[in-house]
């Protein structure tokens, strides 16, 4: 057996998780084709897909290395100028953006991430939020750089080309729901083998007990450096993606309110499970859509319905299929 | 050949000696027992052993290096495991996984992203080794947490003998557990001191455990070493019977 054909899942108990993964992946596949029949837009499935991509990659910290961010909008809105700032002002190309806003927001956290990872629990997050609205105040401050609080415009994802192929990403909203997807499955797909990896599993002997796991040789701080650093970069992809989506970038993406969205998503999805996160942001995105037309205390409801889900399914709306201790 | 060589250790906390100038040598292939009543210091001299903090005063040397300030994992890494007085463990993990983690950490695949078929392959030999020495195998697909304290104990000594550590520290092995369960975990230690050969220093306070198993032992008191010998010699010392032997009947 071979690290591939062991799913994440398998580690955490999922009792199917191909099952999961194939009835997730036959409605990303065909979500623009039910959709609309349900009154939804292709736009809001790929809402879905940045901010489920996001609360995934947020969630390699959380719900497989058991240590709690409170400030991953920092990358996540750090990727959207980096995307941004380079179709602006470099070149109009869509990989190139993506790549500027991983590396971004990638070496952000990979540099704060050496100074707080001796850092527990509370003060953990606390010092997380506290970078977080550091880059905040910076990208509404830098008004020639950033377009400050009216956030940077002036910019458009590019079509790709793909040798002879010239895929119109820009106009065709359903080319570009797919171009998503293909990200999305690369990136999750990269997940999905770094959980199943030797390193994987160390993450989650981190979050099981560091203790044992010191006594066993790993160097726990290290590996929560790394942990962060790759978490921080799949982060900063969604919000690359967030930028060419919207061609728009604002200070509101790197807010600690945004964090505290993706903290949610990931929650109420499961922590626990693969694809929690993606269950947690798809709940998430279309209950904003559909409460914000009717009240603009949207916020509210999904409050309510966060607190009901953790109340009565404290293992989140995937954690339902899963097994474990009861702990 | 001397395993472990402990040289006038002391540990203060502030005003208070928990360790007071303890001496103690063990040879390769030893099981050497500690013992000693509640305060005596023993779980503080184990946590300067095994790297938690160093002593104040004194040095360690271990396999012939000198080893008093060197962290945790360097330790590890040196051939030293240990397990705990309450288990620590990967609850939500089965057993398999446990040992899995704990091979991988042995083998030196801890940052590795991926594994070939030949490495999978040692990895799972390793496995299966760790969990029949420790007759965990009908239990390996289960969650550890949902498992019995002492197999639960026996999950976690299985965990730590995936490092083929050169000592094995037990911190009360049998703490809190039934008559048939002490059994168990006290043959477990036996199977691994006279078939395998491993060096052992254990902390305990079940008296027929200690005698029957050891060695040698240590008798701790208040910080200070009280006695040092085989357990005849132990049990017919008038000064470990009045400070601790007396009191536990």
């Amino acid at each position: 057996m071979t690290a591939a054909t062991v799913s994440p899942n398998t580690q955490t108990g999922t009792a199917r998780p191909w099952l999961t993964a194939a009835i997730v992946w036959a409605l990303l596949l065909t979500v623009p084709f039910w959709l609309p029949m349900l009154g939804g837009y292709t736009a809001l499935a790929a809402r879905v897909l940045v901010f489920g991509l996001a609360a995934m990659s947020f969630n390699l910290l959380l719900g497989f290395t058991g240590v709690m961010s409170f400030g991953h909008a920092a990358y996540f809105g750090l990727g959207a100028y980096g995307a941004g700032l380079t179709l602006k002002y470099i070149a109009a190309s869509t990989p190139l953006a993506i790549l500027a806003g991983i590396l971004l927001g990638g070496l952000a956290g990979t540099l704060f991430g050496l100074f707080i990872v001796r850092r527990r629990g509370v003060y953990f997050a606390m010092v997380t939020v506290a970078f977080g609205q550091i880059a905040f105040y910076v990208a509404y401050s830098w008004d020639s750089l950033t377009g400050g609080y009216d956030g940077l415009r002036g910019f458009s994802r590019a079509p790709l080309h793909l040798g002879p192929l010239t895929l119109d990403i820009v106009n065709n909203d359903k080319i570009f729901y797919y171009f998503l997807l293909a990200v999305f499955a690369i990136a999750t797909g990269l997940q999905g083998l770094l959980l199943a990896s030797p390193f994987g599993r160390t993450l989650l002997a981190i979050r099981e007990n560091e203790r044992r796991a010191r006594f066993l040789g790993i160097p726990v701080e290290r590996h929560i450096w790394m942990s962060f650093s790759i978490s921080c970069c799949f982060t900063a992809l969604a919000g690359a993606l967030y930028a060419l989506l919207n061609n728009f970038a604002d200070p509101m993406g790197l807010h600690y309110s945004l964090s505290g969205e993706i903290v949610i998503m990931a929650v109420m999805g499961g922590m626990r499970a693969f694809w929690g996160p993606l269950a947690g942001a798809a709940l998430f995105v279309i209950l904003q859509d559909t409460i914000s037309s009717m009240t603009v205390n949207w916020m509210s409801f999904v409050g309510l319905i966060f607190v009901l889900v953790v109340l009565f399914f404290p293992r989140g709306m995937l954690g339902i299929f899963q097994k474990g201790t009861g702990k | 050949m001397t395993m472990l060589d402990i040289r006038n250790v002391t540990k203060r906390f502030g005003s208070l000696v928990a360790v007071n100038d303890v001496s103690m040598r063990v040879e390769a292939g030893e099981l050497r027992a500690i013992i000693g009543p509640n305060g005596a210091g023993k779980t503080t001299f184990f946590n300067m052993i095994s790297g938690f903090f160093a002593p104040s005063a004194g040095d360690i040397v271990f396999g012939g290096t000198t080893v008093t300030k060197l962290a945790v994992t360097e330790r590890v890494a040196m051939g030293m495991a240990r397990t705990f007085q309450i288990t620590e463990i990967f609850p939500e993990l089965t057993v398999r996984e446990n040992i899995r983690i704990g091979v991988e950490s042995a083998l030196g695949f801890r940052q590795r992203f991926w594994l070939g078929k030949r490495q999978v392959a040692g990895v799972d030999r390793g496995i299966e080794e760790a969990l029949t020495h420790t007759g965990l195998t009908g239990q390996a697909d289960r969650l550890v947490g949902e498992l019995s304290h002492g197999d639960q104990r026996a999950a976690e000594i299985a965990t730590a003998l995936t490092l083929k550590p050169r000592l094995l520290l037990l911190d009360e092995p049998t703490a809190g557990m039934g008559e048939h369960e002490t059994y168990a975990v006290a043959n477990l230690i036996r199977r691994l001191h006279k078939n395998s050969a491993y060096t052992i220093v254990l902390i305990e306070h079940d008296m027929r455990v200690v005698f029957n198993l050891a060695d040698k032992i240590t008798v701790l008191g208040e910080g200070k070493m009280l006695a040092e010998g085989t357990p005849a010699e132990i049990a017919g010392n008038p000064v470990v019977q009045e400070a601790y032997l007396g009191k536990a009947e």
